[in-house]
Protein backbone atom coordinates (compact mmCIF):
# COMPACT_ATOMS: atom_id res chain seq x y z
CA UNK A 1 0.00 0.00 0.00
CA UNK A 2 2.63 2.79 1.02
CA UNK A 3 5.26 0.62 -1.04
CA UNK A 4 6.29 4.30 -3.02
CA UNK A 5 7.34 5.85 0.39
CA UNK A 6 8.74 2.73 1.08
CA UNK A 7 10.95 2.85 -1.75
CA UNK A 8 11.88 6.13 -1.91
CA UNK A 9 13.04 6.55 1.58
CA UNK A 10 16.19 4.75 0.95
CA UNK A 11 16.75 7.32 -1.91
CA UNK A 12 15.86 10.21 0.78
CA UNK A 13 18.72 8.57 3.09
CA UNK A 14 21.32 8.85 0.11
CA UNK A 15 20.72 12.43 -0.87
CA UNK A 16 20.96 13.46 3.22
CA UNK A 17 24.60 12.57 2.61
CA UNK A 18 24.96 15.51 1.36
CA UNK A 19 24.08 17.94 4.41
CA UNK A 20 26.25 15.63 6.69
CA UNK A 21 29.10 15.80 4.55
CA UNK A 22 28.75 19.88 4.81
CA UNK A 23 27.90 19.89 8.10
CA UNK A 24 31.07 17.46 9.01
CA UNK A 25 33.44 20.64 6.42
CA UNK A 26 32.35 22.91 8.94
CA UNK A 27 32.74 21.14 11.84
CA UNK A 28 36.48 20.67 10.61
CA UNK A 29 36.93 23.82 9.35
CA UNK A 30 35.39 25.85 11.41
CA UNK A 31 37.27 28.99 12.65
CA UNK A 32 35.75 29.44 15.94
CA UNK A 33 34.31 26.76 18.49
CA UNK A 34 30.73 28.17 18.14
CA UNK A 35 30.82 27.24 14.12
CA UNK A 36 31.40 24.27 15.47
CA UNK A 37 28.60 23.92 17.66
CA UNK A 38 26.77 25.18 15.04
CA UNK A 39 27.48 22.09 12.51
CA UNK A 40 26.48 19.67 15.72
CA UNK A 41 23.52 21.41 15.45
CA UNK A 42 23.14 20.46 11.45
CA UNK A 43 24.24 17.02 12.40
CA UNK A 44 21.64 16.50 14.77
CA UNK A 45 18.93 18.07 12.30
CA UNK A 46 20.09 15.72 9.43
CA UNK A 47 20.94 12.94 11.88
CA UNK A 48 16.84 13.23 13.54
CA UNK A 49 15.72 12.53 9.92
CA UNK A 50 17.70 10.23 9.31
CA UNK A 51 16.21 7.96 11.93
CA UNK A 52 12.71 8.70 10.95
CA UNK A 53 13.56 8.06 7.23
CA UNK A 54 15.43 4.78 8.49
CA UNK A 55 11.75 3.50 10.70
CA UNK A 56 10.06 3.67 7.18
CA UNK A 57 12.45 2.22 5.40
CA UNK A 58 13.15 -0.86 7.78
CA UNK A 59 9.41 -0.72 9.52
CA UNK A 60 10.90 -0.62 13.09
CA UNK A 61 8.75 2.40 14.81
CA UNK A 62 11.42 2.24 17.30
CA UNK A 63 13.42 4.70 15.19
CA UNK A 64 11.43 7.42 16.16
CA UNK A 65 12.13 6.61 19.76
CA UNK A 66 15.80 7.55 18.43
CA UNK A 67 15.27 10.40 16.86
CA UNK A 68 13.64 11.81 19.80
CA UNK A 69 16.16 11.11 21.98
CA UNK A 70 18.60 12.54 19.51
CA UNK A 71 16.45 15.85 19.78
CA UNK A 72 16.50 15.65 23.47
CA UNK A 73 20.09 15.08 23.33
CA UNK A 74 20.46 17.93 21.30
CA UNK A 75 18.79 20.49 23.41
CA UNK A 76 20.65 19.91 26.61
CA UNK A 77 24.03 19.72 24.58
CA UNK A 78 23.71 22.94 22.84
CA UNK A 79 22.96 24.66 26.28
CA UNK A 80 25.46 22.99 27.40
CA UNK A 81 28.10 24.35 24.99
CA UNK A 82 26.75 27.90 25.13
CA UNK A 83 27.13 28.24 28.78
CA UNK A 84 30.89 26.86 28.32
CA UNK A 85 31.43 29.32 25.95
CA UNK A 86 30.32 31.63 27.44
CA UNK A 87 32.09 31.24 30.44
CA UNK A 88 35.25 30.77 29.03
CA UNK A 89 35.81 33.54 26.68
CA UNK A 90 37.61 36.45 27.76
CA UNK A 91 34.71 38.98 27.05
CA UNK A 92 33.97 40.30 23.65
CA UNK A 93 36.89 42.49 22.25
CA UNK B 1 -2.05 5.32 -1.51
CA UNK B 2 -2.78 9.08 -1.88
CA UNK B 3 -1.31 9.39 1.82
CA UNK B 4 2.10 7.68 0.24
CA UNK B 5 2.19 10.00 -2.44
CA UNK B 6 1.91 13.12 0.36
CA UNK B 7 4.25 11.53 2.80
CA UNK B 8 6.86 11.24 -0.33
CA UNK B 9 6.58 14.78 -1.02
CA UNK B 10 6.78 15.85 2.67
CA UNK B 11 9.59 14.16 3.38
CA UNK B 12 10.85 15.08 -0.49
CA UNK B 13 10.66 18.54 0.82
CA UNK B 14 12.16 18.14 4.35
CA UNK B 15 15.38 17.33 2.49
CA UNK B 16 15.25 19.28 0.02
CA UNK B 17 15.43 22.20 3.29
CA UNK B 18 18.18 20.04 4.76
CA UNK B 19 20.65 19.93 1.93
CA UNK B 20 19.86 23.89 1.22
CA UNK B 21 20.48 24.13 5.53
CA UNK B 22 24.11 22.02 4.92
CA UNK B 23 25.14 24.06 1.97
CA UNK B 24 24.11 27.51 3.91
CA UNK B 25 26.18 26.19 6.61
CA UNK B 26 28.79 25.59 4.71
CA UNK B 27 28.95 28.28 2.43
CA UNK B 28 27.71 31.44 4.43
CA UNK B 29 30.02 33.78 5.52
CA UNK B 30 29.56 34.86 9.15
CA UNK B 31 28.75 32.55 12.36
CA UNK B 32 25.17 33.95 12.51
CA UNK B 33 24.47 33.73 9.37
CA UNK B 34 25.52 29.94 9.47
CA UNK B 35 23.56 29.62 12.72
CA UNK B 36 20.35 31.21 11.01
CA UNK B 37 20.72 28.81 7.83
CA UNK B 38 21.52 25.79 10.25
CA UNK B 39 18.82 25.91 12.94
CA UNK B 40 15.99 27.23 10.89
CA UNK B 41 15.87 25.70 7.76
CA UNK B 42 17.74 22.63 9.53
CA UNK B 43 14.62 22.30 12.04
CA UNK B 44 11.81 22.72 9.19
CA UNK B 45 13.70 20.32 7.52
CA UNK B 46 13.52 17.69 10.44
CA UNK B 47 9.89 18.24 11.22
CA UNK B 48 8.96 17.83 7.42
CA UNK B 49 10.55 14.92 7.11
CA UNK B 50 8.89 13.31 10.35
CA UNK B 51 5.73 14.61 9.27
CA UNK B 52 5.81 12.52 5.64
CA UNK B 53 6.93 9.63 7.56
CA UNK B 54 4.14 9.49 9.76
CA UNK B 55 1.85 10.56 6.94
CA UNK B 56 3.55 7.91 4.52
CA UNK B 57 4.20 4.97 7.56
CA UNK B 58 0.22 5.49 8.70
CA UNK B 59 -1.03 6.78 11.43
CA UNK B 60 -1.59 4.29 14.25
CA UNK B 61 0.64 5.18 17.02
CA UNK B 62 2.07 8.75 15.92
CA UNK B 63 2.66 10.26 19.29
CA UNK B 64 6.40 9.81 18.97
CA UNK B 65 6.47 11.43 15.90
CA UNK B 66 4.52 14.33 17.13
CA UNK B 67 6.17 15.01 20.29
CA UNK B 68 9.87 14.94 18.50
CA UNK B 69 8.21 17.41 16.09
CA UNK B 70 6.50 20.34 19.22
CA UNK B 71 10.00 18.97 20.83
CA UNK B 72 12.38 20.46 18.17
CA UNK B 73 9.56 23.21 17.06
CA UNK B 74 10.00 24.55 20.90
CA UNK B 75 13.67 23.97 21.80
CA UNK B 76 15.36 25.04 18.54
CA UNK B 77 14.87 29.09 18.94
CA UNK B 78 16.00 28.80 22.50
CA UNK B 79 19.09 26.65 21.94
CA UNK B 80 20.28 28.85 18.96
CA UNK B 81 19.45 32.14 21.53
CA UNK B 82 22.05 30.30 23.46
CA UNK B 83 24.63 29.63 21.36
CA UNK B 84 24.14 32.92 19.34
CA UNK B 85 24.52 35.06 22.59
CA UNK B 86 27.29 32.79 23.65
CA UNK B 87 28.69 33.41 20.24
CA UNK B 88 28.44 36.65 20.70
CA UNK B 89 30.06 37.44 24.16
CA UNK B 90 33.18 34.67 22.72
CA UNK B 91 33.97 37.58 20.06
CA UNK B 92 32.64 36.23 17.13
CA UNK B 93 33.01 38.60 14.01
CA UNK B 94 30.00 39.80 12.54
CA UNK B 95 31.09 39.94 8.76
CA UNK B 96 27.15 39.84 7.28
CA UNK B 97 26.52 43.58 8.89
CA UNK B 98 28.36 46.09 7.24
CA UNK B 99 27.32 48.77 9.75
CA UNK B 100 29.00 47.72 12.55
CA UNK B 101 27.98 46.46 15.47
CA UNK B 102 24.53 47.43 16.60
CA UNK B 103 24.45 44.99 19.91
CA UNK B 104 27.76 47.05 21.18
CA UNK B 105 25.52 48.83 23.57
CA UNK B 106 23.52 46.08 24.71
CA UNK B 107 25.81 43.29 25.34
CA UNK B 108 29.07 45.17 26.67
CA UNK B 109 31.96 43.72 26.89
CA UNK B 110 33.99 42.28 29.98
CA UNK B 111 30.89 41.81 31.32
CA UNK B 112 31.22 39.69 34.51
CA UNK B 113 30.26 35.98 34.37
CA UNK B 114 27.80 34.78 36.91
CA UNK B 115 30.32 33.14 39.19
CA UNK B 116 30.11 34.72 42.51
CA UNK B 117 28.14 32.42 44.78
CA UNK B 118 25.54 33.04 46.58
Amino acid sequence: MNGIAVAAAPILIAVLVVPLALAAYRMIRGPSHADRFVALDMLTAVSVALSALTALATGRRAFLDIGMGIALVNFVATCAFATLLERKSGGRK
Amino acid sequence: MIEAIIGVVLMAAGVGFIVIAGLGVARLTDVFERMHSATKAGGIGSTLVILGVLTAGGLARPLTGLLTIAFMLLTLSVASQLLARAAYISGAELRGIDRGDPLADVLESDRPTRSDPR
